[in-house]
């Protein structure tokens, strides 16, 4: 294996947007959080960011080839840690998602997230006719299937969730048949209209999930829970206005009336202070990142690496969808960060797995 | 290389081309979601955040003061607590409530009945909970801030009247504002707001309310205060300075000494009312917090009605005041001519039925009766020879160009009209014919023929004037006051008051109210009680005693003082009602003379007409206008006053 890859070879565009990006957040987690009693956060942040762009680098350097050799082992250990967060992890603000690593907390199912897209990418790659079988799809519905519902016992619906477009994407770029495609599309309508109607959801989602989802069908009822977490964003982002009320002066930000403003609802944060302007800048950069993003995967070697760089362009673009969805008020609370803004060490770092994974790919385009 | 790897590499670049333009597509989508929050709408986001941010406690403005025609206090303000609920977090509101109906010693369902009564108004609006806060609620209510944060202090201004229903009908009250009133007045009210509800209060309400004020802090998303912002100060109320004089007004108080009736001063070269007082009357100070159901329905049950302002609102026969009208229509209309003279036997016959003269069955009448004669010793046979010959329209005539049958015009709200009867009028209301009967009634202020004791005082003041009718009123800066002129004749006028000179001072019905030194003049009247309107309603079984009317003026000609006095059932005009009237000029030229000299006290007390009022009413009125300010020096006389009754 001829492995020689330059810096030169780096996707230097897509580092300053995502640069850029993360600057944005740091910068909106000082506003929110330095008059508050948690001051300094945008800090340690920073030292998040730095420690995902060094993991991103020592993944970008091991070929990914050997890693998607080793997809059945990382499936195994994934859906071994998911069970052991179930059995051992620490309970935090509700949920059992976090366990505890070199002193730091870890979520999981972040790093879950990732062994999907690799194992995804294994398989999908693996499918050598032009058309996915159906015998193909349902092994990858019970490959997605499992590890889905691991999590959703933690709960974490959001993470959850975004196993889903992972499939998706993969499975339609795999050569997903309409038929299939009609079918799976009716079936989960059904799904979702099921968690829409009380008398089936009461079966399937927890009190608080449930509650999320009939807050935002009627906020106004809702006045203190999750209702007025949205609502509070949607003024938050509204009276921001085109311009913005500047750095440190939203009032929905600044006197906490929005949810955690530093990093669920960073994007209302933003919205409110830096105004229309703001967001088309954010919102600029993220389709940016995400046009690039499907750009590598035009150019990579094989069909192995396209998968791989388009699982993590179908996680971070439905991280962005949904998450500022939820921020305007469009989608209900889910729990999903914004990549890169949103503070988190687990998701932040997460991301930049991902990203060590896209430049692994484009690392090895020519080579060959 | 791996063993799956498989040799044919072709990428679905088609699909990969798709994705692009969904991610364009989807991101484009929040972008319109932005702009529709940011832009379109975002003038309702930018308030629902004010709303949020900014917390509203209204500063109260102090409504304007009423001062007398030389500067003294005569209505007044004084502060107190009223306690504010804030509603803006209904789950809170619910769960504390039991804890807050505790602590303020409101009952918890009174406060469910507030929050239910108020439940349409926007919740950032604070209500008012219990108008007046005690020492102990304003304890409660500091100590309990940071754990309940839903009540608020509010400072507000209460109303002081002087004591004792004092000018009390002239003045007005003032009472919360109803829930229709707030709906109307397009949410510049709002509940526990003041307003004025009658009299003055209510006639000047614009110019006495201020605007309130506003303090403004910025509340983080607990509720907790973390700042504060420019605060609005209130602008308050302007004061009404009024044409009443305190000494004058006083004087007319006392003397109506617990007996029903009114008393109105005016000056009648430019309308100004120079007392104005009606008894029974209430004491507003009373109304000046919340006034309960129960004193409202005794108010207004009472039968002696001290809510009625008798001056502008008792509509009661004139008696012999009303010859006044009709001397200046014979003469005026030389019907029947001046020289015309009628002997009084005590009765008089007209139309098939006895009319008596009011000294009927005391002696053999009056005798031969000239106009001059017939005003001094009021006689009813005269007056009624010269109805005969004028015929009801002309006296319509007369009556109605002399200022009755219709409102003054007075700057109070819900002036009564009177009644001056006619053709026209039975026919319109009972559509029948005027008996000829009626008019010989009605020539001595009897039968249908009502006034105010303010269109008596008006009528003889623009007679004695010359036929000159100011508009009367209490603003002293009243403005677009119009005069009513009637033209009357040189001698008609000299006649006229020359009779009113006679009725005080050659012997008169008034001969007791007489004036040292000063052209004292006037008309007595003493009229049934049981007006053409209200004899069928309350029937004839019950007697009543006459009403006792006095109407003096002084100077003779050109007056400068003219002072209405009804004693209801006092029976005898000049001898109850003169007297009154006699004591208010003689306050106001003893007030004249001394000013000058910048000593003037009230000395009223000598002349003596029964019981006094106890002293201590008037001490207690002086204490009251002692208080304020500026005006110290001003109340001085007023304070003096007292101390020499003491």
């Amino acid at each position: 294996m001829k492995d020689a890859p330059g810096t030169r070879d780096y996707d230097w565009w897509l580092l300053a947007i995502l640069a850029a990006i993360c600057a944005l957040g740091v910068i909106e987690i000082y506003s929110a959080t330095h008059g508050s009693n948690l001051a300094g956060m945008h800090m340690k942040q920073i030292r998040w960011l730095v420690a995902g762009f060094v993991l991103m680098f020592v993944l970008s350097r091991v070929d990914y080839h050997l890693i998607l050799d080793q997809a059945p082992i990382l499936y195994l250990i994934g859906v071994a840690a998911l069970v052991a967060v179930l059995l051992l992890g620490q309970r935090r603000f509700g949920a059992q998602r976090w366990i505890p690593i070199l002193g730091q907390y870890l979520q999981v199912s972040e790093l879950v997230k990732l062994v999907i897209i690799i194992v995804l990418a294994r398989f999908f790659a693996d499918v050598r006719t032009d058309e996915l079988s159906l015998r193909d799809l349902i092994k990858a519905g019970l490959l997605v299937g499992l590890p889905l519902i691991l999590i959703l016992k933690q709960p974490d619906l959001g993470t959850a969730l975004v196993l889903v477009p992972l499939l998706v994407v993969g499975a339609y770029l795999a050569g997903l048949q309409w038929q299939h495609a009609a079918a799976i599309s009716i079936v989960g309508v059904l799904l979702i209209g099921s968690i829409f109607y009380p008398p089936v959801s009461r079966h399937i989602l927890k009190p608080y999930q449930r509650e999320r989802i009939t807050s935002f069908l009627h906020p106004e009822e809702d006045a203190k829970g999750s209702g007025y977490q949205l609502l509070q964003s949607k003024i938050a982002v509204g009276s921001g206005g085109f311009w913005g009320k500047g750095f440190g002066n939203g009032s929905q930000n600044q006197l906490g009336y929005i949810p955690v403003r530093y990093s669920d609802f960073i994007m209302s944060a933003w919205a409110e202070e830096q105004g229309f302007k703001g967001v088309l800048l954010a919102l600029g950069l993220y389709m940016a990142m995400l046009l690039r993003l499907v750009q590598n995967a035009q150019r990579a070697k094989d069909r192995a690496g396209m998968f791989l760089v388009m699982g993590v362009a179908a996680a971070l673009g439905f991280h962005v969808l949904v998450n500022v969805a939820m921020v305007i008020g469009a989608m209900p609370v889910t729990g999903i960060p914004l990549p890169l803004m949103s503070y988190g060490g687990s998701a932040t770092l997460f991301v930049f797995l991902a990203i060590g994974l896209v430049m692994n790919v484009r690392l090895r385009r020519f080579v060959n | 290389m791996s063993y799956w790897f498989r040799n044919d590499n072709r990428l679905p670049q088609a699909r990969l081309a798709i994705a692009s333009y969904i991610i364009v597509g989807m991101v484009g989508l929040l972008m319109l979601g932005f702009w529709k929050l940011q832009v379109i709408d975002s003038d309702k986001y930018t308030q629902m955040a004010e709303r949020n941010r900014v917390r509203s406690i209204p500063i109260i403005a102090p409504r304007g003061r009423m001062l007398d025609r030389d500067g003294r206090v005569l209505v007044d303000n004084f502060p107190s607590f009223s306690v504010l609920l804030l509603r803006g977090d209904p789950a809170l509101v619910g769960y504390d409530l039991p804890f807050l109906a505790d602590g303020i010693g409101v009952s918890l369902a009174n406060l469910r009945d507030q929050l239910d009564n108020t439940k349409n108004l926007p919740k950032f609006q604070p209500i008012v909970i219990k108008p007046q806060a005690t020492d102990a609620d304003v304890a409660f209510i500091e100590s309990h801030r940071a754990d309940v944060p839903l009540l608020e202090m509010l400072m507000v201004h209460r109303r002081r009247y002087l004591p004792g229903g004092f000018m009390s009908h002239a003045s007005g009250y003032v009472g919360e504002v109803s829930e229709q009133q707030i709906e109307a007045s397009n949410s510049r009210l709002r509940p526990g707001d003041f307003a004025g509800k009658s009299g003055l209060e209510r006639q000047y309400n614009d110019i006495l309310t201020g605007t309130d004020g506003m303090r403004r802090v910025i509340v983080n998303s607990v509720g907790k205060e973390v700042g504060h912002l420019k605060e609005q100060d209130p602008i308050p109320g302007k004061q009404i300075k009024l044409t009443i004089d305190y000494d004058l007004q006083q004087v007319a108080e006392q003397s109506m000494n617990g007996r029903k009736g009114s008393i109105v001063a005016l000056d009648p070269r430019n309308g100004e009312v120079l007392a104005m007082v009606s008894r029974p009357a209430p004491d507003p100070n009373d109304f000046a917090i919340r006034v309960s159901k129960e004193e409202w329905q005794r108010l207004n049950d009472d039968g002696n009605h001290p809510l009625l302002n008798r001056a502008i609102q008792a509509q009661l026969a004139p008696g012999s005041v009303f010859k006044i009208i009709m001397a200046t229509a014979m003469l005026e209309a030389k019907t029947p001519p001046e020289t015309f003279t009628a002997y009084c036997p005590g009765y008089a016959v007209f139309y098939g039925r006895q009319f008596k003269c009011h000294v009927y069955g005391k002696t053999a009448g009056h005798g031969i009766v000239d106009l001059h004669k017939a005003i001094v010793q009021s006689c009813d046979v005269f007056f009624y020879n010269v109805g005969q010959r004028l015929g009801i329209d002309r006296i319509a005539y007369y009556a109605t160009k002399m200022g009755l049958g219709h409102k003054t015009g007075i700057d109070l709200p819900s002036e009564e009209n009177g009644l001056v009867p006619s053709e026209e009028w039975v026919q319109r209301v009972f559509h029948r014919k005027w008996y000829p009967g009626e008019t010989i009634s009605v020539a001595v202020g009897q039968g249908a023929v009502t006034t105010t004791p303010l269109q008596l005082a008006r009528m003889i003041g623009g007679v004695a004037s010359g036929g000159v009718f100011q508009q009367p009123h209490l603003l002293k800066d009243a403005q677009n006051m119009t005069e009513e002129k009637f033209q009357i004749s040189e001698p008609t006028i000299e006649k006229v008051t020359q009779g009113m000179y006679g009725v005080v001072n050659e012997g008169g019905t008034a001969a007791g109210a007489r004036l040292q030194g000063i052209e004292f003049c006037g008309k007595s009247g003493s009229a049934q009680v049981i007006g053409y309107n209200t004899r069928d309603r309350v029937g004839r079984q019950k007697k009543f005693k006459d009403n006792a009317w006095f109407v003096g003026y002084a100077p003779r000609r050109d007056p400068e003082i003219v002072v209405s006095v009804l004693i209801e059932e006092g029976e005898h005009g000049g001898a109850v009602a003169g007297p009154l009237a006699r004591d208010i000029i003689k306050t106001y030229y003893d007030k004249k003379a001394k000013k000058t000299q910048g000593q003037y006290t009230v000395e009223y007390k000598r002349y003596d007409f029964g019981n006094r009022p106890a002293p201590a009413a008037a001490g207690q009125s002086a204490a009251v206008l002692k208080p304020e300010e500026k005006e110290a020096a001003a109340v001085a006389p007023a304070r003096t006053t007292a101390a020499r009754e003491r």
